[in-house]
């Protein structure tokens, strides 16, 4: 088990540096470099001061040279300045951090509360009208386009009702803990609905498997009352699976978070790295990215070692 | 579509006697009836949109209307005999830019998937058929691009300055520019899934008999897996391919709606509800038709999806 930890570590490991050579590749393919920025707002920056600057910053340097510093720094915790908010880049990303833990836990939390019952009801009785019903809804999930979805949250609540803000963190200057609770319903609300569809059919397929086996057969012929059979005999197999998709989605929550946290400007890692990117802001951006990489990679794992301790046979099969 | 009922297997009264009265032959017509009316309805609505689209320009003549047209008098106009839907934040005709829009959708959707079905086929079946080495290297880079944000790293790909790539700057300047760039991303983050179906086939085809009396007969590895195993594997590349054009509609709507994918003044459903937000207190509408046709595009090819999947693989479905 220990071996199978250190091994699917590793691999992560190696995956983080790959994709920060990858993004650090391509913000370099992004338009415009932070001297010409620089230079087509003012003047009087002659050529030779762009020469100069350029060989200041390094950015005269071949690629895998800047590369190398840039990972030499990163691995003693310079992670260098964000160009907008011109501050270490660690001091702006840590509030966002935790904001975006936040709102992902809730609706993560949410939408596990809503759909493993969901998913448990529906596999019960397949083709029924409950399984029918929960299905139309899983599909409706599946199909909403999030930002159509904020919207349409903000037309209903915000607009028309007027009960909930309809972005921000926080009152501007003031509030306690009730406003920032306010302030989460909305995107938290948004974030849950769109994950609940896939984490229903999942949960489903995951049922209607178990409930096939033999050993589901024997306990109903042996007249086990029916929510026995399927509580304490189809669940705990169905399980199996199921944890580790929803490992495995918490790290894609991050997709749609980041779009939920632009449309109601909640000041998140996910719009932090979006304005980043549009604002030219490259340090920023690369560590954003790679800290988005690292929650993947770690749900991944999570997901591989959950999996590996509720079915012991894969941590020994030959990789 | 239809099922020829006389030539159903099993006969509908074995059926019934094996899994007891509680599934009467009413019972059995309702459920099919539901489940694969609602495939066809949503196969017959996608065709009647593809015709809607096709048909735009017939409809501007008719209307006698430029999509394009900017009419700063008539801004946020209510429906009326000259715009059916009234118009947009510059005046221009929202039915016109919905159908023109939806060319552009629907084109970047079924195109994406048909370039990403090909690529997942290509991977898949190379991994699957040549095995060792080569299908863990490729199951590897599959793996790898699962586990990555993928929208973060879609919005950088989408940002990117593709001239400094040697690109013509001109093409991608250009109004088409931006759909090739879309198109391109789509089609290089969608195959995985093809690919994992594909290899999953392929593994198990390729030790039928058939496939080594092809080889004794001195077929080469080209012919075997064009010939042979593809034909073979084709019923889970429909399937993934028909569910994934709802995903790459998703796509691209996001991006477009972040101001990344399809640029103004081409319009997509996505980048229609950009500035959707913004005059969301004056008119509401606009905000709401934009993403009611992206909903109903993609819930109508998850459910094409998933009535293809039980139509092509009797075994998925719960019989």
């Amino acid at each position: 088990m220990l071996r199978y930890l250190v091994q699917r570590a590793l691999e992560a490991l190696a995956v983080l540096l790959l994709m920060s050579f990858v993004i650090y590749l391509l913000l370099g393919l992004m338009p415009g470099d932070p001297i010409d920025l620089m230079a087509s707002g003012d003047p009087r920056i002659t050529p030779a001061d762009i020469a100069r600057l350029k060989a200041l910053y390094g950015l005269d340097r071949p690629l895998l040279e800047r590369y190398g510093h840039w990972l030499a720094g990163s691995l003693t915790g310079d992670f260098g300045y964000s160009r907008i908010h011109a501050v270490p880049v660690l001091e702006v990303l840590a509030p966002r951090l935790v904001n975006t833990v936040w709102l992902m836990g809730l609706s993560f939390l949410l939408a596990c509360l809503i759909a493993l019952p969901a998913g448990v009801l529906a596999a019960v009785r397949p083709q029924g009208w409950l399984d029918y019903g929960i299905n139309l809804v899983a599909f409706a999930g599946l199909s909403l386009p999030s930002f159509w979805l904020g919207i349409l949250l903000i037309l209903l609540f915000s607009v028309e009702l007027g009960w909930l803000p309809a972005g921000g963190v926080g009152t501007v200057g003031g509030g306690g803990l009730g406003d920032r609770i306010l302030h989460l319903i909305l995107p938290v609300l948004a974030l849950t609905l769109l994950t609940t569809g896939r984490l229903i059919r999942f949960t489903r397929g995951a049922m209607i498997e178990a409930l096939r086996q033999n050993h589901i057969r024997t306990a109903r012929a042996k007249g086990l009352a029916p929510a026995a059979v399927v509580l304490r005999h189809a669940v705990p197999n169905a399980m199996i699976p199921v944890v580790t998709v929803l490992a495995l989605d918490f790290g894609s929550l991050f997709s749609g978070a980041l779009v939920i946290e632009t449309i109601f400007a909640y000041q998140g890692m996910g719009k932090l790295i979006y304005d980043a990117i549009l604002g030219n802001d490259y340090n920023l951006a690369l560590v954003g990215l790679l800290f988005a990489t690292l929650l993947t990679l770690l749900s991944n794992l999570a997901a591989d070692l959950v999996y590996a301790w509720l079915d012991p046979r894969i941590a020994y099969a030959p990789a | 579509m239809r099922r020829p009922e006389p030539l159903a297997w099993p006969p509908a009264g074995v059926a019934g006697a094996r899994t007891g009265a509680r599934r009467s032959p009413g019972r059995l017509l309702l459920q099919r009836f539901l489940r694969h009316r609602l495939a066809l309805a949503s196969g017959l609505l996608l065709l009647g949109l593809v015709a809607a689209a096709l048909a735009a320009p017939l409809v501007a003549m008719a209307l006698g209307l430029d999509a394009n047209a900017v009419d700063l008098l008539d801004r946020f106009g209510p429906p009326s005999a000259a715009h059916p839907l009234g118009t947009d934040e510059l005046g221009r005709d929202v039915l016109l830019r919905l159908l023109y829009g939806g060319r552009v959708s629907l084109a970047v959707g079924l195109l994406g998937a048909l370039a990403a079905a090909l690529i997942g086929t290509v991977i898949g079946l190379l991994a699957g058929y040549a095995g060792g080495r080569t299908d863990a290297a490729l199951m590897r880079l599959t793996d790898a691009v699962i586990a990555l944000p993928l929208l973060p790293l879609l919005i950088v790909l989408a940002a990117l300055d593709y001239s400094k790539l040697g690109l013509p700057g001109g093409l991608m300047r250009s109004e088409q520019g931006s759909l090739y760039v879309i198109l391109m991303i789509v089609a290089l983050v969608g195959w995985t899934t093809v690919a994992r179906l594909v290899r999953g086939a392929t593994l198990s085809v390729r030790e039928h008999d058939f496939v080594r009396a092809a080889r004794a007969l001195g077929a080469g590895p080209a012919w075997i897996m064009g010939r042979h195993i593809l034909p073979n594997v084709l019923s889970p590349i429909i399937v993934a391919t028909t569910l994934s054009v709802g995903n790459i509609v998703l796509t691209e709507s996001v991006l477009s709606f972040l101001g990344l994918g399809i640029q103004p003044p081409l319009p997509s459903w996505g980048n229609m509800l950009t500035n959707a937000q913004d005059t969301i207190w004056q008119a509401p509408a606009l905000a709401i038709w934009p993403g009611l046709m992206i909903f109903v595009t993609v819930i109508a090819f998850n459910f094409l999806g998933d009535g293809l999947q039980d139509a092509l693989d009797p075994r998925s479905g719960q019989h």
